[in-house]
């Protein structure tokens, strides 16, 4: 008997609730979907980042950016210097940074103590270098502010050079530079006096013509050149080798790079551990039961086996630091550089303070000429990149 | 012979490390006790005060929550877009997403992380800014908002990743067995593998949360540099990085109480991120499913 209760004929199906049956398969479906679109508007979110500085920066790449310093105006600007700063630096950087880190790691994965003191120090230092990796990166500007510019505050200003001749310089009556050489940083000024021994600008020695206060000036341009009057002023300068060095060390390059030393030092570690771990110990019983000692096991076949994991960790810790802006900023301020740094204690910049000094400005050409330093920047980082992924493909042989 | 030689040189190099903790520490602690020492500055001061402006005129006042609030506004406003588009890409990455797409988003995921933080800043003040002052009027140029979601742009990744890690860790046991009762994949993602690695979802999302703390640049350029106590995101604020980075960029006489309040917020600072860290290993290791 069927049931005669009729039905309407505009009835629907009573919509299945979220938890069961064809409701469940709905948030199947509607929660992909939001996957989907989460996963996609990272893309977005990218190749919106990426045409926003290609617009504003490609019309302002020319060889006078690459080429020129910072100037004024924004046509004329250019990026050599913060490029020259940034290879100094970052070059400097993993020179001191890669020993020191790869050390730290052999001897934290290849030297496991198996004592209760040893096993405390090894997870006291694990965990230290974990917490490193954690610090913001101006802390660390901070800490090489005290202890690599400033030493702590245990040297006077330049109590220790080496690498710098100081002179006094005199301007002669035909607007010449006198260069008078001086014993030492604290003589006192020099008078101008006859038979003094004096260079001009190329460092030729030359004759001063010393004429008093009152007399008439000789009429000869050449002999003009070279004369003073006995009450002439001079003023002190320093010409700097390219081995100057002075403690404490001052904004320079070797400050910065330090600085840069201590943000990417845990990075360096933890991935050289790993790729020190993923060397299968076969390898390391294989050469211990050829009788070769602990270390001759690491020297020979470790680290020869573990060298392309290390070196890509190498390349992106480097590329982290290249783009490092803040300890750099806290270390050497804004500074108005216009030449590649000279020596070790000179001034510098790198790309990414410079793209932050030009974006920090009002002028919308700055902002542009910002954009394409960024593309520089970016271009570089690309291909360091890149050059890690080829290493990682062509270095990769099976282990075991 | 030659071995202990070698031992003991890798052995210093290992301790530098614990130097170098050492030094930051004793650094810190050092000038800021110089800067509360001096007759300006008082601990309730700097602990309970709310206004912070320690360059302009006669008042001089040190409270440091004025920094802490504009941290913690661009904080919360990158953490509430890193950490859902993070998680849902890492569940997706981790349990729906072919190998195809897995070779797309896995080298985007990295370029985005790998991007330096001052493209960010910019991108934040050319783009993101004008945006929101085309959609809405109220936004000043420097504002919390926009620097806000440049950092959660940035965190992302991190999230992604060790979400994803983390997701991944779980046996495939567990979701077989899941299936074997009938769930669909949401209820095998959401339900079983989500609550599995959620130990490792959540030191993920606290050492993002310290790294947005910590973030700089973005900061320096878009965010602004008025330190007060506000909740609204269209309000130029200033966080402690950016305090830190005005300090050193301006010419603040050397030694000055001004130059050590720098060092007080850096400590602040530290001592902020030390703790996520370090909360984020505990909570790690402490509650991390035994699977076996």
């Amino acid at each position: 008997m069927s049931n005669s209760v009729p039905e309407s004929i505009d009835s629907t199906p009573p919509v299945a609730p979220l938890r069961e049956g064809r409701g469940r398969v709905r948030l199947n479906v509607a929660f992909f979907t939001i996957c989907l679109a989460t996963a996609g508007m990272s893309v977005l979110i990218l190749l919106l980042l990426l045409w926003s500085i290609l617009s504003e920066g490609l019309p302002y790449m020319s060889r006078t950016l690459l080429t020129s310093g910072p100037e004024p105006v924004a046509e004329e600007a250019g990026i050599w210097p913060a490029l020259a700063g940034t290879i100094w630096v970052c070059g400097l950087c993993g020179l001191l940074t890669l020993p020191a880190g790869i050390a730290t790691a052999i001897l934290l994965e290849e030297f496991r103590p198996r004592g209760r003191v040893g096993r405390f120090s090894h997870g006291l230092i694990q965990l230290n270098i974990t917490n490193l990796a954690g610090v913001p990166s101006v802390v660390y500007g901070i800490l090489g502010l005290t202890a690599f510019v400033g030493m702590f505050g245990l040297f006077h200003s330049s109590s220790f050079e080496i690498g710098v001749t100081y002179y006094d310089q005199f301007f002669s009556e035909g607007d010449q530079a006198i260069l008078v050489p001086i014993p030492h940083r604290d003589a006192p000024l020099t008078d101008a006096a006859d038979g003094m021994l004096a260079y001009d600008y190329e460092m030729n020695p030359i004759d001063v013509n010393v004429v008093d206060p009152g007399d008439p000036l000789p009429d000869d341009e050449a002999l003009l050149d070279y004369t003073l009057h006995s009450d002439a002023e001079a003023g002190r300068i320093d010409h700097r080798s390219w081995y100057y060095l002075r403690l404490p060390f001052g904004r320079g390059v070797l400050a910065g790079a330090l600085t840069l030393m201590l943000v990417i030092l845990p990075i360096v570690i933890i991935s050289s551990q790993e790729a020190l771990r993923a060397v299968p110990s076969s390898l390391r019983d294989g050469a211990r039961g050829l009788g070769a000692t602990p270390w001759q096991v690491i020297w020979n076949v470790t680290l020869p086996a573990s060298i392309p994991g290390i070196m890509t960790g190498a390349i992106l810790a480097m590329s982290r630091a290249i783009g490092e802006a803040a300890p750099i900023l806290i270390i050497a301020g804004i500074v108005y550089i216009n030449r590649a740094p000279q020596h070790l204690m000179d001034d510098f910049t790198v790309m990414p303070m410079q793209i932050f000094n030009w974006t920090a400005r009002p002028q919308e050409e700055f902002h542009g000429i910002a954009a394409a330093a960024i593309i520089v920047l970016l271009l570089i980082l690309l291909s360091f990149n890149a050059v890690a992924v080829w290493i990682r493909q062509k270095l990769q042989k099976p282990l075991s | 012979m030659r071995e202990f030689f070698i031992f003991a040189v890798l052995v210093l190099c290992a301790l530098f490390s614990v130097l170098v903790t050492i030094s930051i520490l004793g650094v810190l602690v050092t000038e800021t006790w110089r800067f509360f020492d001096s007759d300006e500055v008082t601990v309730r001061g700097f602990l309970f005060g709310t206004q912070w402006n320690p360059l302009i005129g006669r008042e001089k006042h040190f409270g440091i929550w004025a920094l802490i609030s504009g941290t913690m506004l661009v904080t919360l406003i990158a953490m509430l877009i890193a950490l859902p588009l993070g998680l849902i890409t890492a569940v997706y990455l981790s349990e729906y997403a072919p190998r195809r797409v897995r070779n797309v988003l896995k080298p985007v995921l990295e370029i985005l992380a790998g991007i330096p933080t001052v493209v960010y800043g910019f991108f934040a003040l050319m783009t993101i800014t004008p945006v929101l002052q085309w959609l809405h009027d109220g936004f000043n140029v420097y504002n919390a908002l926009s620097a806000g979601i440049a950092v959660g742009i940035l965190c992302l990744p991190t999230v992604c990743s060790l979400s994803e890690d983390a997701l991944q860790a779980v046996p495939r046991a567990l979701r077989d067995g899941a299936y074997g009762l009938g769930s669909t994949k949401f209820d095998v993602s959401v339900k079983v593998v989500l609550p599995a690695a959620l130990s490792g979802i959540i030191s993920a999302f606290l050492l993002a949360i310290a790294r947005a703390i910590g973030e700089t640049m973005i900061v320096a350029l878009a965010a602004g540099s008025r330190a007060r106590i506000t909740a609204d995101p269209r309000d130029d604020v200033q966080t402690m990085t950016a305090f830190m980075v005005q300090m050193a960029t301006g010419d603040v006489s050397n030694f000055g109480v001004e130059y050590y309040s720098m060092y007080a917020v850096a400590f602040t600072l530290f001592v902020l991120t030390l703790g996520l860290t370090m909360i984020g290993s505990i909570v790690r290791r402490r509650f991390r499913e035994k699977y076996e």
